[in-house]
């Protein structure tokens, strides 16, 4: 059995598959690193660590003549939700019911999605991971407050600034939750859509992205932004008492950029 | 061009089903191919076609496990009895008795690949790479 201990939880098969299904269906939206970065793995929850393929050196020699370099590497992160199921709404499932109330579940996979967006693109610091955001060479590009008919400026322009350092399309664009509700809702003059607008200048997926602050076009080519995934996301049990069961959603991973010059950084006031 | 390896009209089976069902194929396809050579090394005099043969049987049995491998990854059950069964000391039959018994209890309810799960098939939900989806 896996350190989740699903088959300890006092649930039937039936609320683990409506479990699983309700979390796999709000994640999938959410999670727009995703969308975009090579994904390695799942390699298990026993994998703990990167191979970075470099080392540093350790102070003094442990015999005369004896050098000693200690293998450097990315430790992967765990991230965990908790969340609640009542008992009742459980045994309701079992009669039948469909209107289930998966509220902490789904405020759950939001908080996690969020998590693993903000440490793909701004970065987790005290993790050793880097975002795509702040790991960019190229200065960020100002996107104005609100001033939405100027995104295809700014995207040409993060284009250019990629394309002037040899890094060839498709781009990727993730939006921010506020850019990306502007984009949707914005027609240019002559009443082309926006995102279309959008669409060609960038070549590749425009996503929404919560938990990323202003926007980011990053380079598609690939070998780029590199998410190893140890467990993939799951659902755990914890414990349980006469009125609700505790579960938690989990995952571990790590992320690292490898050419920051690949990515340009839309940032709004 | 023939499509056989589908059971089923393709366009009613979900991409990951058709990859599964491409991947059962070049199984089958790699298990043949080393069978071949068997029997070819089996009856060939000469010394270098032997060793010629012998190499290509080689690449048969690398790429015969690299599919078992990913059919094994997406398909906890599966993998689950294989783990009873490959590389034990002992009674195989009885190995593989065993293997299905616990899997069974584990994996009561569930039916066919559940793809994108971890190699391990413990419970994660299998969304992997979401590579390309956006507007």
């Amino acid at each position: 059995m896996s350190h989740l201990l699903r088959k300890h939880a006092p649930i039937t098969d039936a609320a683990w598959r409506e479990i699983d299904t309700e979390a796999r269906e709000r994640l999938a939206p959410a999670l727009a690193g995703r969308k975009l970065v090579d994904f390695a793995g799942p390699l298990g929850w026993e994998y703990s660590a990167t191979n970075l393929g470099r080392v540093a050196a350790v102070d003094g020699e442990p015999v005369a003549g004896v050098q000693a370099n200690q293998r450097r590497v990315l430790p992967l992160v765990e991230l965990r939700a908790p969340f609640s199921v009542s008992r009742a709404e459980l045994r309701d499932l079992d009669r039948g019911a469909e209107d289930l109330d998966l509220d902490e579940l789904d405020a759950a996979t939001q908080r996690i999605a969020v998590a693993e967006n903000l440490a793909v693109f701004h970065g987790l610091a005290s993790a050793g991971i880097q975002g795509i955001a702040e790991a960019s060479d190229h200065p960020p590009i100002s996107l104005g407050d609100g001033d939405f008919d100027r995104y295809p400026t700014h995207a040409a322009r993060a284009v250019e600034m990629l394309l002037s350092v040899g890094i060839e399309g498709p781009y990727g664009l993730a939006l921010g939750p506020e850019c990306y509700t502007g984009v949707i809702e914005t027609t240019e003059r002559g009443g082309y859509p926006l995102l279309d607008h959008l669409r060609k200048i960038i070549g590749g997926p425009l996503v929404w992205a919560p938990g990323l602050g202003g926007a980011v076009v990053v380079s598609e080519r690939g070998g780029d932004f590199l998410f190893e995934s140890g467990q993939d996301l799951a659902v755990g049990y914890d414990s349980h008492d006469a009125d609700v069961v505790n579960f938690y959603l989990e995952e571990s991973f790590s992320f690292r950029v490898a050419t920051p010059e690949a990515a340009v950084a839309l940032v709004r006031p | 061009m023939g499509f056989d390896q589908y059971h089923e009209p393709p366009d009613e089976l979900p991409p990951q089903t058709r990859t599964f069902a491409r991947m059962c194929a070049s199984l089958t396809e790699e298990a043949e191919a080393i069978g071949w050579y068997e029997q070819r090394l089996a009856v060939e005099p000469d010394p270098q076609a032997r060793a010629v043969m012998r190499d290509a049987q080689g690449e048969e049995f690398k790429h015969f496990s690299m599919d078992l491998e990913y059919l094994l990854r997406r398909t906890p059950v599966w993998r689950e009895i294989a783990q009873g069964i490959l590389f034990q000391e002992g009674d195989i039959v009885e190995h593989g008795e065993a293997a299905e018994a616990e899997a069974g209890e584990e994996h009561e309810g569930e039916s066919g690949p559940s793809f994108g799960s971890g190699p391990t098939g413990d419970g994660t939900l299998g969304i992997g790479s979401l590579r390309g989806a956006g507007l």
